[in-house]
């Protein structure tokens, strides 16, 4: 079905290497995101598994077959890009039809698959409509229902809930991930939201500078971040990084302990430090509190109910069996 | 904001500019009066002729009678159309290319294009003429089809790429994605996402070769004369047959009016080739 | 960016449109050039001996020559006076609030649609003409002499038919341009105590200048080459008071059927032609980055 490898996939743009050699299987019906900060190269990484890019070397196989010289349509992958690219002249029918018109699928089977898929993504209203007659959310599932039409070996997603609001892109996200566990495709998704990626993903790549930092379930990477990147990265708000003194007093040269893991009182603890603003989201409250620790606030996170003065002297501890040690190259020791 | 203005200023203000674009249209209405007029009328003082009599429509037919509009208007639509048609078939998959397949070299090769276009006709006068002699192709339609295709080609090719270029590459990348081919894609999705685009083209590019006067005057005599030669035909001594000539010219020159009222937004852009929008 | 097989289709894609531009840019260049080396003349028949730079010291040593640049350049420079000028001035005031602006619009941008024989036919007899033009009748209404356009002065008379002919164009780029200019700009220097012909130095004109360089060197690059209100109205004459560089090549080869001459004479415009269109090309050029 749609299980992708890549060996040693390298991609130079001229003299410039986007992406060195990379190593990456992707499991038959896995939902794998691809997160990293903007020019990661999540994105292109993507666009050469869709063979809209050459790779500069390695390969590339998907179920089994080398697919590396194989171009785009034959690859039975389907994408959902950013913008949606959905074809402004055609009506949504159209749209979702326009893969299967290609493919050759006479007019009876493509009607038939084309309201299929307006019925599981809710567009049955919409059919004779124009992309540009319709909301943000619709035309995201009109760009995916084109994509189911063609019952491809895996769905690949490029940042497709960039350009919602906020309050779509949590429904979209329930959608797409309820669409997953439906068909049982794999999927591969770019995002550079780690919010996005830890909700859905079975499996997280995390990438810099393209190479992978990291790759593991949600929990794994933040459990066990295996560097001072990935722990920055992964989580929100982000793990605090304190270098210096306090961490050689543990033996690294960076420690990491996350702002629910740190215990705040008003008398004693490890660090002594000066609450500055404090953010109430009404669940949680965030404390930014400037310590002789590190040189940055530390992030502490608790209850909603809990408040403090801003200026008001108070004591951090770190909860031990939590703190993360990185050495003097970024990377966890154990 | 705008700001509110009086309408007195406003009045003020169309009774000059008013007057002003008036007289820079003047020439064209005068023949258009004076093509209804009879000869011996149409030679009177400017305010006779307005407001005396002898209105007709006999010049028009005498123009068609004498010089047969219809041969020379057949003539310059087929010559303008037919260069236009040509021009896009070559420069469509062209300007494709340079979109949406960019590569280091796109941008010099879209100023050579240019660069072409800079060459002043008459420094290629004398062999265009000899080559169009010995290939037995002087006075055709054909023959002027292919210069004047060839002497808008960089336009047509110029503009179609800012058109093309303001279609995101995404929904390209999509019908590949979809299974489309190449020729599917250009066929399916882009032009028709680029018809506003490629009917402004079409416009301008007949207007340029309706008026061209250049080499339609050097390579024609009779049979594939179009209008440009009708009304040079003119000249003298019947130009002093105001109400003939006067027909003629506005037979020569309103179908192209119209359309270039039309097209008038898109003219900007492609005659300044992007640089003002 | 691209694969390698959508780079082989855009070649192919491209190859018939840089076949055939090359093909007509080479061929005939490569001919001429050729051509103004020989002793060439289509009435007389037999051999085309190679005369070296023969051609080209007639045709420059010719008197006439001389006053066809001339005549070229006060063509070029004295149409872009007034198209400039009048453009600028019709770009302001139809930016004026007012009734019917787009009957306004269309009217001023008529003529650049007109075809030039028709519009040097028209300029020629029903305006200018001495005896039965309109110029002609207003004069005499107020007891003047008529001027008779063609033979006392020419050269102006095809400017102002030229000029007529290419307002449109100026007005056109320019209004465009007028509209792109931010309106809180002025008013903030309306604010700063700037009174109108101050707005008009150091906004407005700055604004526009970039399209009046577009408009000098679109229109220079078609002035250069002025051919049928030439023809039409005075074959360039009186005499050569009315030749054009172009016009001067048009008379040597196809009326005095020599191709040598004539082809030394195209050799020249396009040299000329160039250094203009460097000029233009570097603009463009700067656009595309933009």
């Amino acid at each position: 079905m749609g299980r992708i490898i890549l060996d040693k996939v390298t991609k130079s743009f001229g003299e410039v290497e986007v992406i060195p050699p990379l190593d990456l299987e992707i499991d038959d019906g896995e939902f794998v995101v691809f997160v990293g900060p903007s020019g990661c190269g999540k994105s292109t990484l993507l666009r050469l598994i869709a063979g809209l890019e050459d790779v500069s070397g390695g390969h590339i196989s998907i179920d089994g077959k080398d697919a590396t010289e194989i171009p785009p349509a034959k690859r039975g992958l389907a994408m959902v890009f950013q913008s949606y690219a959905l074809y402004p002249h055609m009506s949504v029918r159209k749209n979702i039809a326009f893969p299967l018109r290609m493919a050759g699928l006479d007019k009876a089977e493509q009607e038939k698959r084309v309201m299929q898929a307006a019925e599981v993504l809710n567009l049955t209203d919409y059919l004779d409509r124009r992309p540009g007659q319709l909301s943000g959310g619709q035309r995201q599932r009109v760009a995916i229902g084109r994509a189911i039409v063609r019952e491809p070996a895996a769905f690949l997603f490029d940042e497709p809930l960039s350009n919602l609001d906020a309050a779509l892109r949590v429904g979209m996200r329930l959608e797409i991930s309820e669409l997953h566990k439906r068909l049982a495709t794999t999927m591969i998704y770019v995002t550079h939201d780690q919010v996005e990626a830890m909700t859905m993903a079975d499996k997280i790549v995390v990438l810099q500078a393209g190479v992978i930092e990291q790759v593991g379930s949600p929990l794994e990477l933040y459990q066990r971040p295996r560097n001072t990147f990935v722990a920055g990265f992964i989580g929100s708000p982000k793990m605090n990084l304190i270098g210096g003194a306090e961490a050689e007093k543990m033996g690294a040269a960076t420690i990491g302990i996350r702002p629910e893991h740190i215990e705040i009182s008003d008398t004693e603890g490890t660090w002594k430090g000066r609450v500055g603003v404090s953010e109430h989201l009404g669940s949680d409250t965030f404390f930014h509190v400037q310590t002789e620790a590190s040189p940055e606030p530390i992030t502490v996170r608790t209850t909603g109910e809990k408040a403090l003065e801003y200026g008001q002297d108070v004591f951090l501890t770190p909860r031990p069996e939590h703190l993360h040690r990185f050495d003097a190259a970024g990377l966890r020791i154990e | 904001m705008a700001r509110a203005v009086s309408t007195k200023t406003k009045v003020i203000n169309t009774a000059i500019v008013g007057t002003l674009g008036f007289l820079v249209f003047f020439p064209i209405l005068w023949i258009a009066i004076l093509s209804f007029k009879t000869e011996e009328n149409a030679i009177r003082a400017p305010l006779e002729v307005l407001f005396g009599s002898g209105w007709t429509f006999e010049s028009y037919f005498t123009v068609q009678a004498r010089s047969d509009y219809f041969k020379h208007f057949s003539n310059s639509v087929i010559i303008s159309v037919g260069s236009t048609f040509f021009g896009l078939l070559i420069a469509v998959p062209a300007a494709w290319a340079m979109a949406f397949v960019p590569a280091k070299r796109t941008k010099d090769l879209l100023m050579w294009m240019l660069s072409t276009k800079m060459l002043p006709p008459v420094g290629v006068l004398v062999p265009i003429y000899l080559i169009f002699r010995d290939l037995g192709i002087l006075d055709t339609r054909s023959g002027l089809v292919f210069v004047l295709m060839m002497m808008n080609l960089p336009i047509i090719i110029w503009m179609l790429y800012t058109y093309f270029k303001e279609i995101p590459g995404e929904i390209l990348e999509a019908a590949r994605m979809d299974g489309a081919t190449l020729r599917e894609e250009i066929l399916y999705v882009l032009t028709p996402m680029a018809v506003p685009g490629i009917a402004s083209t079409v416009l301008l590019n007949i207007i340029l070769a309706w008026n061209e006067a250049f080499w339609t005057l050097n390579l024609t005599a009779a049979r594939a004369a179009p209008l440009t030669q009708f009304i040079a035909s003119y000249s003298s001594p019947e130009g002093l047959f105001y109400a003939k000539l006067s027909a003629a010219s506005v037979m020569a020159i309103a179908p192209i009016l119209i359309l270039g009222w039309f097209s008038q937004k898109q003219l900007v852009r492609g005659l300044t080739f992007g640089a003002v929008k | 960016m691209a694969t390698k097989a959508s780079r082989a289709a855009a070649r192919l894609m491209i190859s018939p449109a840089v076949l055939l531009l090359l093909g007509w840019m080479i061929v005939p260049l490569a001919l001429t050039l050729y051509f103004s080396f020989l002793r060439y003349n289509l009435i007389t028949p037999g051999a085309h001996p190679f005369v070296g730079w023969e051609n080209y010291y007639w045709f420059v040593t010719d008197p006439s020559f001389k006053v066809a640049m001339v005549n070229t350049l006060q063509l070029v420079g004295g149409v872009l006076l007034i198209t400039v000028v009048g453009g600028v001035i019709f770009a302001l005031l139809l930016d004026l609030p007012m009734f019917g602006q787009g009957i306004i619009r269309i009217m001023v941008i008529a003529p650049f649609f007109v075809m030039p024989t028709v519009s040097a036919l028209v300029w020629k007899n029903m305006l200018m003409n001495p005896v039965n033009g309109i110029f002609g009748q207003i004069a005499k209404a107020f007891g003047f002499q008529p001027i008779d356009f063609m033979g006392q002065i020419p050269l102006l008379s095809i400017i102002l038919i030229v000029s007529w002919q290419w307002l449109p164009f100026a007005t056109l780029i320019l209004f465009t341009a007028m509209q792109s200019l931010d309106r809180e700009q002025l008013e903030a220097a309306e604010m700063d105590g700037a009174r109108w012909p101050s707005r008009f130095i150091y906004i407005v004109l700055p604004h526009l200048s970039r399209a009046i360089t577009v408009v000098i060197l679109i229109q220079t690059i078609f002035l250069l080459s002025v051919f049928a209100e030439i023809l039409v109205t005075t074959n360039g004459g009186p005499g050569t008071a009315s030749t054009n560089l172009t016009y001067l090549i048009y008379v040597s080869s196809l009326l005095q059927f020599d191709v040598g001459m004539g082809s030394a004479g195209g050799v020249i415009a396009i040299i000329l032609a160039n250094i203009v269109a460097i000029f233009l090309m570097r603009m463009i050029g700067k656009n595309l980055d933009a």
